[in-house]
């Protein structure tokens, strides 16, 4: 490095000739794009499934419950459209975003790039609230499901954190510590409903663990729904904070930032929006590690981008995922999860790999 | 003023004509964590513009003093205040536009580039839904210039070296324009050509600064003043030549040294001989 001498002799544009292209426009053509992406997904995918009905049907159907026009279609293909095919569509789309962004906001908070609501055991603490409420009634009708799957997120949260802080808090001790925890969640989970044992054990067991859109229904759209938008505006609102952890707690601290605030809100509302989706969707994997990376090659490393980038691509992800999920062995259909899997575990091993090479 | 007895409280004086209360001060600070006494009383107030030493030996309570005076730690006794206001009565936000830290060893996964690193600097001035203002922009393209970084302004963090990290570090403490900077050994691990050119930066800027530091010699160089503590005290304050004595080095460090004024400017240089065993 040479002796700073008389700085003024730099060529000023020399910061903007070295520096990344104005991002500005940049940022908001890539969110542009992010949206029609996620447009076009939706749309298509309303026209794939096992029922053979053309797409100028489905676009009538939706065309005619939305108030512009009408369609001659029979009530049952109607349903098929209106019922099932687009609550679940729209729900793959807001289950991907929630679980994108709430990878995004735990890999900065706890600054580690291995975090997500699955790997962390959040989903399956969620689960295992979600089928105490639904299986066996704890709350006696006092407690719906959402509030069972909030407080489970909640408390696998809190003791993923004090275990990981206990071991030494290392990226890889959080992991660990997070691997414990979903298996015992998912062990606890698992136990629960085959002891309800009835006709729907299994079914209810895949569900919960490895999750499922099939039986997604308006209400979950809605409710998932309301909860990703306040989410959202919450992460937003301290995207530049998140920035500020990139040199760690301390060092957040020191540029203003208020960290016990922030982690609390931070974690609050991402266990709020898991255990949302987990109550309607199960545990779905995977889709908060990976997608944060991928949005980050895109757009840099800025929350203020990152965190819509993230949502937009988890959702056009998630809604693509379920589409392949249930006409890949049609007429059977693969756990959504499963398929979030094989692709979530490369990634993961990924990941791994570079941290590995960059300490 | 020199203050050579080991085991009494010596404050660091204010400059002449300077009020009573401005700027950063520690009033009898002390920091007792877990029962044992980490830092006891320690008065400092850094004359405005300046660059106070922060020298002892390892476990001497030169990190922690730092961290008191960033107010990332509250004393367990006395106060540490800003322009007489005790810190942790002031916002955090407040503080970080007034006081910057750079740490002894800052490092991220997160892909940044140089520039990047030195936007941090402007999120305390910024509100949470704001774009950069043509302010944020100034401040950083001044702190990039100050450093000599600005044609490294695409760099990305993992691809610098042990020094050019400390100097982003540096202009992002900086783009907080900052009156007050408080550095924590920022030459560990640095080669001797990056220990010298770090220092000389840090020593022109013309901010009020703290920097705790290992090196004696560097001390003598390049800071104003020094205060030298063992065990959690100040047992010397005052200018590098009052400070860095034989007695003193033998007293606080168990080492023998010979100490010359040949340095820079006539400073002292200290050589050692050997332990004291």
């Amino acid at each position: 490095m040479t002796a700073p001498g008389a700085p003024d002799a730099r060529p000023r544009r020399g910061v903007r000739d070295a520096g990344p292209p104005p991002r500005r426009g940049a940022g908001l053509a890539l969110g542009a794009a992010g949206v029609l992406a996620l447009v076009v997904s939706l749309a298509v995918a309303l026209t794939i499934g096992p029922a053979d009905i053309g797409v100028g049907d489905v676009w009538s159907v939706v065309a005619a419950h939305l108030g512009l026009g009408t369609s001659d279609l029979t009530p049952i293909r109607d349903g098929i459209v209106w019922q099932l095919r687009l609550p679940r569509t729209l729900l793959a789309a807001v289950c991907g975003a929630g679980l994108a962004m709430c990878g995004a906001v735990m890999q900065s908070l706890l600054r580690n790039p291995l975090a997500d609501p699955f790997v962390l055991g959040v989903s399956s603490g969620a689960s295992t609230g979600a089928v105490l409420v639904v299986v066996l009634g704890v709350g006696g009708g006092a407690l719906s499901v959402s509030s069972g799957a909030f407080l489970g997120a909640l408390v696998s949260f809190a003791l993923v954190l004090l275990l990981s802080h206990t071991l030494g808090g290392t990226t890889d001790r959080v992991v660990l510590a997070g691997v414990a925890a979903m298996q015992l969640f998912s062990a606890l989970t698992s136990f629960v409903v085959l002891t309800s044992a009835d006709a729907e054990t299994t079914r209810g067991v895949l569900f919960w663990l490895l999750g499922s859109l099939g039986g997604a229904g308006w209400t979950d759209v809605w409710l998932c729904g309301a909860v990703l938008a306040v989410a959202l505006v919450v992460c937003l609102a301290y995207a530049r904070t998140l920035d500020a952890f990139a040199f760690g707690q301390e060092a957040a601290a020191a540029l203003g930032v208020s960290v016990a605030r922030t982690r609390l809100v931070l974690l609050c509302v991402t266990a709020l929006l898991t255990a949302a989706l987990v109550s309607s969707a199960g545990a779905i994997g995977f889709v908060g590690l990976v997608l944060p990376h991928a949005a980050r090659a895109l757009c840099g490393p800025g929350h203020v981008r990152l965190l819509p980038v993230t949502a937009l691509a988890g959702a056009v992800f998630l809604v693509w995922v379920d589409t392949l999920a249930r006409t890949v062995l049609d007429p059977r259909e693969v756990p959504v999860g499963v398929v979030t899997s094989l692709i979530g575990v490369p990634a993961f091993v990924a990941v791994l790999y570079r941290t590995r090479r960059t300490r | 003023m020199t203050g050579q007895g080991v085991g009494r409280a010596v404050g660091v004086v204010v400059g002449p004509g300077e009020p009573r209360g401005e700027g950063l001060r520690a009033e009898r600070v002390g920091r007792r964590a877990d029962g044992r006494l980490i830092l006891d009383d320690v008065v400092l107030a850094p004359e405005p513009g300046s660059t106070l030493g922060v020298l002892g030996p390892n476990g001497s309570g030169k990190s922690t003093l730092l961290r008191l005076l960033a107010g990332l730690l509250r004393p367990t006794a006395g106060v540490v205040t800003l322009d007489g206001t005790p810190l942790g009565d002031l916002p955090r936000r407040t503080v970080a536009r007034r006081l910057a830290v750079v740490e002894q060893h800052a490092d991220t996964q997160v892909e940044l580039t140089v520039e990047d690193v030195v936007r941090l600097g402007r999120i305390p001035h910024r509100r949470a839904w704001a774009s950069a203002s043509p302010h944020d922009e100034r401040a950083v393209r001044t702190a990039l210039e100050r450093t000599a970084l600005a044609d490294r302004a695409g760099r990305r963090w993992h691809t610098l070296s042990g020094g050019e990290r400390q100097r982003v570090q540096i202009a992002r403490a900086l783009a907080q324009e900052p009156r007050e900077l408080l550095l924590d050994e920022p030459t560990n691990h640095l080669d001797i050509h990056h220990q010298l050119d770090l220092l000389a930066l840090v020593a022109r800027l013309p901010v009020t600064t703290v920097v705790a530091l290992h090196d004696l010699n560097l001390a003598a160089m390049y800071c104003d003043r020094v205060v030298v503590l063992c065990a959690g005290r100040v047992v010397a304050g005052g200018t590098p030549a009052d400070v860095l004595t034989e007695k003193l080095i033998a007293e606080v460090y168990g080492v023998r040294a010979a100490v010359r004024t040949d340095g820079p400017e006539g400073r002292p240089h200290v050589r050692f001989l050997g332990t004291l065993d």
